[in-house]
Order: C-alpha cells, then structure tokens, then sequence
C-alpha cells in the first residue's frame, strides 16, 4: 500500500500534488507576541504516558540495552561498571535536548521577525500538514526533511508550532554546539546532538541509539534528523546515509511499536541563504567554523529578498508496509532483544532501499521555480558559446522562448514546478532574474552569467590584477552558484538524460545495446545522483517511457529511433549530463596520469584540484563546474566502489589509495564513448 | 434411520468399577463443608443428576439429544434479547442460568455498532437431504458388524462429528453447508473395541479419524475433501469409565473417552481430582487433551497434561504402544509419550490413560485485583512468576475485556449492593485515579488448605500492591472465571446479530508479552479496515498463563460483518494475519490448541525442516498407509 505511495515508476506526469497555503500572510497581518503567546495544545500520540525530559534520561539510563553495554565496556577495559555508568550518563547530558516551551515561544517570536524581511513568503501544504498530525496521532513519528540550509530545521518547528501540531526532536550536529548560546538556544528548542563520528565508540553509540528509540517508542516527541547527513551543498539530494534510519526502524523491525511512519518532507528555498558560501567552500575555501557572531554577520550580508520558501509533507510511509515481504522479523526471536547485533544482510539492503526511495519521495516534492529552468539553460548556454568562440550570454527572448519549453518538457517529465500560470513567461523570466541579480547581468537585450568580476558577495579583495587563476576561482563561484539551481531539477531529468547518453554513446540504436550503455552510465554515477538500487530496469523503462510518450523517441522492434522534435530534447538531455561526465573522465584522468604513489584520501582534492585548474586554463576542459570538490568526491567514491581504486587500511598507509590504472583508463575510455563495445566493461563491473 | 445401536448398557466389567467405586467413596465421604462451598464445579453445567460415582455420563451416544448441532454446548442453554431488549440465559444449568443481564445489549451494540433489530437467524433443523449420502466399504461394514460394535450412517450422527468449533466450521453449519463429512460413526466401548476396529480399518483400508469430544478449534476434524476412501468417525464418547483408582500411587486409569466434568465429578466423589480444568472441561475428552497437549486453568498447581500423565495406551496400525511400569519418570532414550501427545489423531487413537491425581482442595476461593494498566499487570505477573508462587490460576484482562466482563453482570438485586458496586467505581477511579479506559484486572484462583490459602492470597495481593495493584474482591474473580464458559454461548448469540468472532491463543516469551498483545491487537484492527470491515472490531487479549520463562496469551477477535459479501473469508484473512504477527513477534504457534488443518502452513517454520521429518517419518513408521488420515500436523 504505502510503499507504492513513496515512489512510483509509473507516468510521473499524473501526480497529483496538494495546495500551498502562505503561512507569513498571517504574521504580516497580526500580531507576532500573541502568536508566540498563544495557547499550544498540540495533538499527541495516543499510545503516550506523558513524562518529563529528566524521565526520558533516566529510561534511556536504566534500558536493557544500555545495562548490556555498560557490563561489556566495563568487562573489556577493567573499568568500574559505575564509572562507566557515569560515562554513559555524562554522553547523555551532552547529547539530549530540553525542549521549553518558553524558548520555542522565543523562537516562534523572532523567527517571524526574521522570516518576514528575509522571505516573500512560505508555504506549506496544508492537507500535508492534516496527514502529520493524523499520523503523529496513530504512530510514532519521524520527520525526514531534505536538508539544504542551516534554515531547515528552525524552519521546520516553527511550521509546526504555527499549525499546533506536537514540536520534534532533531538530530543535530556537534559542530552547532560550539556557537554558544545559540547551541544551548537550540537545545532548549528540542535539538539533540550528536559527534560527527563515533565510529568504533560503543557506549556512545548505545547511549545515541537508546535515546532515540526511547523518544520514539514512547511517542514523546516525532523525531526529525536529515537523511542526507548533511547539507546539501550542490542543491542536488545526497545519497542517504543510513544510520539514524537504521535506529528509527529497529524497534519496528524488533516488534517494540507496531508500526513507525515515515514523513518526507520537501524544502525548497526560491535563493539559499548559503548560496555564495557553499561555492567557495566546494572550491576549497574552507568553511568557517559555525559561530555565533558568523551567524549575526551572515545575516547583515544576506539581509535582502531571497524570495519564497517552499514546504511539502509529503505522505506518511507505514514502516511496515515497506518490510512487509522483505524483512523476516523473526529472525529476531531467537535472542534477547536488548543484545546489540550488526543488522544483518537483509535488514541493511532493505533500510537502504528504503532510504532511497524516501530521498526520492523528497525529490518527487521539491517545488522549482522557473529561474532553476533559467539558470540550466544560461549554464548550457554559457559552454556552448564559449565552446564556439561566441559572444556571451543570450537575448531575453531567446531565453524566454527556451524556458516555455523546457518548462513544459519539465512538467511532462512530472517536475512539481511553480511557473506562474496567469503571467506572461516575459514577466516570469525578467523578475526570476531580477530576484537572482548577483549571478546574471543584463545588456543590450542580452542575459549572461555575471562572471566577469568576483563573487556575489561583493568580492574579497578589489585588487585589480589577479592571477588567471584567480580569476578562473571567482567565476568559477557563480558557476557553480548556477549549477546549485539546476541542480534542484536534476531529479526530473536524469533518467531521461541518462538514456539520451547512453543513445548517444552506444554502438547501435539496438534496444541491448542501449541498455547495457545506460545500464553503464546508471552505475557509474549512482554516488552522484538518487538512484534506487538494483532499480535499473525500471529507471530506463521509466525513461524509454517518458521520452516515448512525449514524442521524442520511438521504439520499432528494439531499435530507437528520435523523432524530428525529438533531436531539441536530446541534445538538450545530453547537455545535462555532460558536464558530470567530463568531471568523471578528468578525475579517472588525473589518477592515470598524476596520481603519486603514496596520494592519500586527504591529498586527492587539493591534487585534483591544480589538476582541473590547469585544464581548464589551457582550455581543455571546458566546464569550471568540475572544480567541484563534490563532483570529484564522488568520482572517488565511485571508483572505490568499483574496485578501480582500493583505500589501504590500517598502518602508516592509512587512506593511500592505490589506483589500478589499466581498470580506470578503461573507465575514462568507456564513459568518453572510445569503446565500441563496453560489455567487458559492463560485465567487470 | 435409526442408528444400529447395539451391545448398549454397562458392562460387567464397568457394574464392577461402579461398585468399588462408590464403595470408596464411602469410606472417604468427608464431613459438609461450607468453606468448600464456591467449587469450581459451579461455573459449570451440573450435570444430568450426579451421585452415583461413574453414573450419570454427561454425553449419549446420540448427541443431539443433549446438544447444539449447529452452535455451543446444551440445546437448553442459550442467551437471547428478551421481549425488553435485555439479554438473557437460559436453562438451569449455569450460574448465569434464568438471569438478566442488564449491561449486555448496550455492550453488544456499542462495541460492535450492531442492532438488536437486525437479526440473522440459523436454521432450528438440520437438513438431512443436504447431506451427501455416505460412501460406505462393505466388506468393513460387515466385518465390523459381527463384531457387534455399535455405528450408525444416520446423517445427523455423521453431520455431528464432521467439525469443531471454529468459526467457519459453525458459520457454515448455520448455512446448511456440509461439505465432505465421516461416512459413518462407530461407537467403541473399551479398548479391545478400538483395536478390532483398527485391525479392520487397515484389512480394508478405510480412513479413521477419531473423535473425542469435538471441541477442536484448529479444523482437526474436518474431513480432508480429497479423502477417496470411506472415513470413519471413531468416537470414543462411550469409553468413559474410570477402571482404578490407586491411592497408593495416586493415580488414576481411565478410558480416554471421559469427558472433563464426569472425571473431576466423579473423582471428587472419592475425594479425589486431576486439577485439569481446560476451559472446554465441559465436553472435551481426555484422550483428546493427549491428543492435543491440553492446558487446564490450574496447571500452576496440577500441571499441564504432559505433567499429569502417567501412562498412555494407544492402538495404532502398527499395535498397541504402551510404557511397561508406571514409574514417575525414566531415561529411555526420547520419551515415547512425546510423540503421542501433541499427535493430534494422525498416529492411532489413545484409549486409556494412567493420571496423577490429587486430594481435592479443602479451599478455595477466587480474588481480583484492579491495575492502573496492562503494563502494570503484566509486570505483576512476572514477578509472581519469578517469586514461583502463582496461585491455581491468575489471568489478567486487558481494559476492553474488563469493560466485557462488566456488561455480562447479572441484574443485582438489593439496592445496597448496586450502591457499593459505585462506590467501588468511585474509590478506584476517582480516589486513586485509575484511568477506565486503561485500567485492566487480573482474576485470581486459590486452592489448598485454607491457612495456606490465606497466607499465599497475601503475598500475591502484596506483590500486586508493588505493581499499582488494588484487590477488587472475589466477585469480580468469580465471574471472570464464569466468562470463559459462556463466552462460547455468546460467539451463538453473536451470530444471530451478524457479529463473528473467534478466539486463539500463543505462548510467548516475557519480554514479548506485551509487544505480542499490542501489536496482534493493532494488526487485527487494521486489517479489519483494509478488509472493508464496515465497523470497528473487538480486538482484545489476555494473559492465561505463567510460566518462569514466559505466559500464554489468548486473543479475541469479533466484528461486525454486515456489509461484506464473504465474512467468513474475511475473517480467516484476518486471523491468518494475526497468527504472522504472532510469529513475528516470537509467539508459538499454538500453546495448547494444536496446529490441526488450520495452522499446519506454518509447522514447517515452526519446527524446521529436520523437526518435520522427524514427525514424518514417525508417522511413516506408525501408519504406512495413512489410516488415520485426518492430515493434520503434516
């Protein structure tokens, strides 16, 4: 039932969406102190026996689960079982939240100060919200919201404060608990925290999974952390990580509660108050460490319009629902639950399928504006002229003319777009750039990429000779502010790009052929983009589907033909991917040609790096997106999972990486289109 | 039509055991004892005029004479909405016999949004001509003739031993639906009966399927549809005498056809009893509780009956097995009764048993305790069980089966006691702020002598105290109790408004007891709903059992299924589903129903692979050639 509801493969061009409703309307024609002060009387969970924080700490402490590790750290390291205790109880204090209601009524009060000057509005889907609180109603709650912003989660409670409905509980990172008294702030409005890693930290860890199940099971509080991880700092979904999600599921899985609903939730910022910053950090200036008065001043700089925010609660998914008929769960009856066990094989491929449709689901709900479509075609644009030698940038109603139909190629492909129907596309298209001013320029009827002087932010130093390089670093920052923005319609595009390459780069037209090039292609980027694993087939039927359906292709006794209209599409698709395969061939080709013999994981960027720059200086490669250091991480990841490159472990060889040059060469050669044939390859894989 | 009884009345050897019976009774009739007064005899049906040590059998050869053909137990006994709307029981067998029960209809429509005016009556009669005409085998029918053994193909006879008490199996009587019934029923009245009718069953190849009491709730009875054979009905109902009493020993053998109220009447006419009260004692047979691993009430005291007994004797095709010395316990390699109880009638027919028995009690007396929640109780129940000083039973109902119990209070007659019973209300809900729609009792049963009794009653009151627990005094145990032989009553009466339900039960660990009963529970509502159920199930459970490793654990499931075109199907559905949710939640299978036709998808699962051939092949040794070929288990 429900787990039709998260993802399906067939016509996305059916899919039926909710309403928005702007909830800052209110707040611009009330009053904000009543609205913090207002009564909070939110709808709880049925099975619930209300206690206090200083309860939950103590249930998590005097747990079976916990007792067990407490004993077994105790046994191992010769420490006193009290000592330990303390420990654990110490982790604890770090970590749990103490949710007040006065402090959320703080935020609730500033927070529409501050929303109301940064925002035109915010809007949610209402019906969303109804789903949620029938939902929190029924079942313990997780919220999975899509992470793009420190924004997010502030943002998120103060949604649900609004709509009376019970505040969560969020998994946070430690790094946020270093900006002082925003860190105890947050605390104080039900964050958690949690170390960036604890790998091998066991009673960490139990404290860490105890505490979270205890919320859950008990149904104190929904519990929201981010699929992702982390932000997203591309504006495309990361690929999942699974261990929260792991934790939530198990007391399902374990019998504990019947059943967990899953809530994705898609948040779409019109402009990302991180814009600039995520682009230099991806260029390799480091990111400041969160601070409290990097806070204060980040928000002087950003204290413009950044255009509207919108939130979509996706609908509920019943955990069991999705383990029905894949996960025996008696597999755990034949030991004491509360003795921690390594998921086994099937549990983790069914958390990570899970995990990907969930982030899929998040997608799916992602609203884009029209600038996103603009700011795709003015990137394309922007490499084929200068490809061509051209002059920059082009007329507006060019532009205008590409963007109605793309935006209706995007519709088609199911893209949840917000193009304002009743507005002439002139109109949209001049006030999409108008809102975005620090990336385009506009000139003599021309539109361009503003790359001729530094970063949006107003530049570092005005100094007037900089290095090519330089140079080549600031434009670099609005191409890749740019790609941000189409990143967020990758999703709509990839599968249908991945067949328009794999068209492309195969032998034949032949059916076969064409699958075993995308089935290539799917594979070899599947680090880079949300693709559901072992879903192969069903992403190139989706896209055979889709590009069938709307004219581009045809299919005649397995061999594809693209259609006259069909040719725009196409060439348009293969665009999309291209840059991300140049990024990959120019990583595999650094690692034939420069890697050292002693590169290390921590080296790989930096080297990657002067490799890329040197490049694209002598115009060899054409796209500055590939600096990137996202792209070229996930190349590696790529190549690592391949077994193309192997990481040493252990020793002084710590993260060295050992590449085998003959299989990357083939890789590079492969995703090049030079082979005829890359069955051997396929078949290697 | 008439059925070829012959070779009727008592043996000689029975005159006998008649005799020394009553004479031992004699010697032991002990003074009145008022203190003795609340038996648990008295939940149950008085039999048709007891006194008479091994006289006064409860069940005739002909059934219908004294019994429901399409619905539970007396044909007098039955609830109904009177000419006022009240319910009402009938007959005079029962302590709710001839009483109103004012709460009842309010209960029944509430819970199940059911009316009193939408009625779906059975038909009274049965209908013969619906019946397939038998398929006999001659060459049987001839040879069992000279034997002299009595049987019978009258259809009503044959209609009678062809199903349980499932609910399909009730539901489709009630249609007028037979499907494959036994082609004939033989009566045997010792064990040298059933073992000419064995030899001749496999000389000509017949199908036996035997027949206890017919009280199985795993369709072990059915008839497999697919049987080509002649199936013969061997229903031990007439082998009911108990052959000694030991005293020395305290032990006791008896014919394995007795059912569960004559062995304890007439062994506590010798001031004797098994202490095996399974909560069907009424009408189930001894040899069926061998056959199914029965459970009774008070095995916290007397034990299950793997515990009670002895010494079995059981005709297969292969002859007669039976231990050769009655010692308490041996190391003989894997115990042979093993395979016997739990064997379900796929191996031979079980025909006489050595069992423990005890003296009566010389006191009893039922409690109750009220908690705050379910959690509560069944921590309570663990320490109980952890402390191993459980009394004779100790069951803990959960909230909706609390508010059940309470609509089936009779009308009370004094104002005083309908004035205590609120201030009752009051001081638990109110004073000690129990919440009424969480708070869950547990009902308690003690036996032993009477000081003991006392002090036992203490310390289990005490650790209830330690768990929120309040003592709600013996009524309310009492009627607890009465419940359990009238619910199937009610499931009738249920019928007659479209409302089905059914109850089932698993064993299960500690630490899953509660995740059991939560998540079987929700399942079963939630199914319900994706089934199309119109209205809101009864879906209740609860703790039966302790155990030191564990308790057992009773659903009940009941709807309302106006609006569905094939309520049957849908409840199967559900109850399949609930039956998963128990398995993965670490239940078992089954704690003493047995697997029959009903559950035996998941034996294999259950036992594993090897576990299943090793009941294969026993029973490849036992009966080649699948004589008793009732096909459950397997």
């Amino acid at each position: 039932m429900a787990s039709e509801a998260v993802y399906t493969h067939r016509d996305p061009m059916l899919k039926k969406r909710d309403d928005f409703e702007d909830i800052l309307e209110e707040r611009r024609n009330s009053s904000d102190l009543r609205y913090a002060l207002r009564c909070y009387t939110p709808v709880l969970y049925k099975g619930l026996t209300p206690s206090k924080a200083s309860e939950l700490k103590s249930m998590v402490l005097q747990s079976d689960q916990l007792h067990y590790v407490i004993n077994q750290v105790s046994i191992e390291t010769g420490m006193a079982a009290d000592e330990v205790q303390a420990e654990a109880a110490a982790i604890l204090e770090e970590m749990a939240h103490r949710l007040q209601i006065s402090t959320v009524r703080f935020f609730a009060f500033t927070l529409s100060k501050v929303f109301k000057t940064l925002f035109r509005s915010i809007c949610v889907n209402e019906e969303g919200i109804q789903r949620l609180q029938q939902a929190i109603h029924e079942h313990p709650v997780v919220l999975l919201p899509s992470h793009r912003s420190y924004m997010d989660f502030l943002l998120m409670s103060y949604i649900l404060y609004t709509y009376d409905l019970a505040l969560p509980v969020i998994a946070a990172g430690m790094d946020f608990m270093s900006m002082k008294f925003v860190g105890e702030m947050l605390r104080m409005s039900g964050a958690f925290f949690i170390r960036r890693s604890f790998g091998g930290d066991k009673l960490y860890w139990a404290v860490f999974s105890e505490y979270v199940k205890t919320i859950l099971k008990n149904g104190f509080a929904p519990v929201e952390f981010f699929l992702e991880g982390t932000r997203s700092r591309t504006c495309k979904s990361l690929t999942p990580k699974l261990g929260l999600l792991n934790i939530v599921m198990d007391p399902y899985l374990k019998g504990e509660v019947f059943d967990v609903s899953v809530v994705p939730v898609s948040i779409s910022y019109e402009r990302i108050l991180e814009e600039a910053l995520y682009a230099r950090e991806m260029l390799g200036v480091p990111k400041p460490k969160e601070s409290t008065s990097g806070l204060f001043k980040a928000r002087k700089v950003l204290s413009e319009d950044y255009g509207s925010i919108h939130v979509y609660f996706g609908q509920p998914v019943s955990v069991r629902s999705l383990a029905q008929n894949r996960v025996n769960r008696s597999q755990f009856n034949l030991t004491p639950r509360h003795i921690p066990r390594k998921p086994g094989e099937d549990i983790h491929s069914f958390v990570n399928d899970s995990a990907y449709r969930l982030v899929r689901a998040q997608e799916e709900n992602m609203v884009l504006k029209p600038w996103v479509l603009l700011a795709t075609l003015l990137l394309q644009n922007h490499h084929q002229s200068q490809a061509a030698g051209q002059k920059q940038g082009m007329a507006v109603d060019e532009l205008t003319e590409q963007a109605v139909w793309l935006r209706d190629v995007s519709r088609q492909y199911g893209a949840f777009l917000h193009w304002p129907d009743h507005t002439s596309p002139s109109e949209v298209v001049s006030s999409s750039l108008s809102l975005h001013r620090g990336l385009v320029r506009i000139s003599e009827g021309r539109v361009r990429l503003a790359l001729e002087q530094g970063g949006p932010a107003g530049g570092r130093d005005p100094r007037s000779a900089a290095s090519p390089e330089e140079e080549l670093l600031n434009q670099a920052v609005i191409i890749l502010s740019c790609a941000s923005y189409r990143n967020q319609a990758l999703h709509v595009f990839i599968r249908p790009a991945l067949l328009a390459s794999a068209i492309h780069s195969a032998s034949s037209n032949n059916k076969q052929e064409v699958y075993n090039s995308f089935s290539f292609l799917r594979n070899m980027f599947s680090n880079e983009f949300i693709l559901c694993p072992g879903a192969t087939v069903q992403d190139f039927e989706e896209a055979c589907y889709l590009l069938v359906k709307t004219g581009a292709l045809q299919i005649n006794q397995q061999e594809f033909v693209v259609t006259e209209r069909g040719h725009r599409t196409l060439a348009f698709l293969t665009s999309v991917l291209d840059p991300f395969l140049q990024g990959y061939q120019v990583v595999c080709r650094f690692l034939c040609e420069e890697a050292t013999e002693g590169l290390t994981e921590k080296q790989f960027v930096p080297a990657v790096r002067k490799f890329i720059i040197k490049h694209l200086l002598t115009g060899r490669l054409r796209y500055a997106e590939v600096l990137s250091s996202d792209l070229q991480k996930n190349t590696l990841a790529a190549l690592l999972r391949l077994g193309a490159v192997r990481k040493l472990k252990g020793g002084e060889e710590q993260g060295t990486l050992k590449v085998n040059k003959v299989m990357v060469n083939s890789l590079e050669d492969t995703l090049g289109g030079k082979l005829p044939t890359q069955k051997a390859v396929v078949a290697r894989l | 039509m008439a059925s070829n009884s012959s070779g009727g009345g008592s043996s000689d050897r029975q005159r006998i055991a008649q005799q020394r019976l009553s004479r031992i009774a004699g010697h032991l009739q002990r003074p009145a004892d008022d203190n003795s007064a609340i038996l648990a005899a008295e939940c149950k049906a008085q039999g048709s005029k007891s006194g008479v040590s091994g006289g006064g059998k409860t069940v005739p050869r002909r059934r219908q004479e004294i019994m429901k053909w399409n619905g539970w137990g007396y044909n007098d006994s039955k609830f109904f909405f009177n000419k006022n709307g009240q319910a009402e029981f009938t007959g005079r067998r029962y302590r709710l016999s001839g009483l109103i029960i004012p709460g009842l209809k309010d209960w029944f429509e509430v819970t199940f949004g059911a009316s009193v005016l939408h009625k779906t009556l059975a038909p009274p009669i049965l209908n013969s001509s619906a019946v397939q005409p038998p398929t006999l085998n001659e060459a049987f029918v001839e040879e069992l003739k000279s034997t002299g053994i009595p049987s019978s193909h009258d259809a009503e006879d044959r209609v009678f031993r062809a199903h349980g008490h499932c609910l399909h199996e009730i539901f489709a009587l009630r249609e007028g639906k037979f499907g494959r019934i036994p082609d004939m029923v033989v009566w045997p009245n010792c064990h040298s009966d059933v073992v000419k009718i064995v030899e001749l069953a496999c000389k000509h190849n017949v199908c036996l399927i035997p027949y206890g009491g017919g009280t199985s709730v795993s369709s072990a009875l059915e008839c497999p549809p697919e049987e080509a054979r002649s199936i013969i009905s061997l229903d031990t109902s007439q082998m009911n005498r108990i052959l000694w009493i030991d005293e020395k020993n305290f032990t006791a053998h008896v014919e394995a056809g007795i059912v569960g109220q004559d062995l304890e009447r007439t062994l506590n006419e010798s001031g004797y009893c098994t202490g095996h009260e399974p909560d069907s004692m009424e009408f189930s047979s001894l040899g069926g509780w061998v056959a199914t691993r029965a459970s009774g009430m008070k095995k916290n005291i007397y034990g299950n009956i793997e515990d009670l007994v002895v010494h079995i004797k059981m005709v297969t095709p292969r002859g007669v097995i039976e231990k050769s010395c009655q010692g308490p316990r041996m190391s003989t390699g894997p115990d042979v009764h093993h395979f016997i109880m739990g064997s379900e009638g796929t191996l031979g027919v079980v025909t006489e048993v050595t069992m423990k028995i005890r003296p009566m009690p010389e006191y009893q007396k039922y409690g109750s305790v009220v908690f705050p929640n379910f959690e509560q109780g069944v921590a309570c129940l663990r320490e109980v069980a952890k402390q191993r000083c459980a009394p004779a039973s100790i069951r803990l109902m959960d909230n909706e089966q609390f508010r059940f119990g309470h609509a089936l209070k009779p009308q009370v007659s004094s104002i005083f006691t309908s004035f205590l019973d609120g201030l009752k209300t009051f001081y638990i809900t109110k004073f000690k702020g129990f919440d009424p729609n969480h708070l869950c009792v547990a009902t308690l049963l003690f036996e032993g002598d009477r000081e003991k009794v006392l002090q036992h009653e203490k310390q289990v009151y005490d650790i209830a105290a330690k768990f929120g627990g309040l003592a709600a005094g013996e009524d309310n145990g009492q009627r607890g109790y009465m419940l359990t032989f009238v619910i199937a009553y009610l499931r009738d009466m249920g019928m007659d408004y479209y409302v089905i339900g059914e109850s089932f039960e698993t064993s299960v660990p500690w630490d899953r007891v509660l995740d059991v009963c939560r998540n079987v529970k929700a399942r079963i509502i939630r199914e319900c709903k994706e089934k199309g159920v119109q209205f809101p199930p009864l879906s209740t459970c609860r703790v039966t059992q302790t155990y030191d490793a564990g308790a057992c654990v009773y659903f009940y499931f009941a709807f309302n299924y106006r609006g569905l075109s094939d309520p049957v199907h849908v409840y199967e559905q559900v109850e399949h589903t609930a039956r998963e949710e128990i398995l993965a939640n670490g239940g078992s299978l089954s704690h003493h129903h047995g697997v029959g036709k009903l559950r035996k998808e998941w034996m294999r699962e259950s036992v594993s692979n090897v576990g299943l051939g090793m009941i294969k092949s026993v029973k490849d040794y036992v009966d080649p050639n699948n004589i008793f070929g009732n096909r459950n288990l397997l």
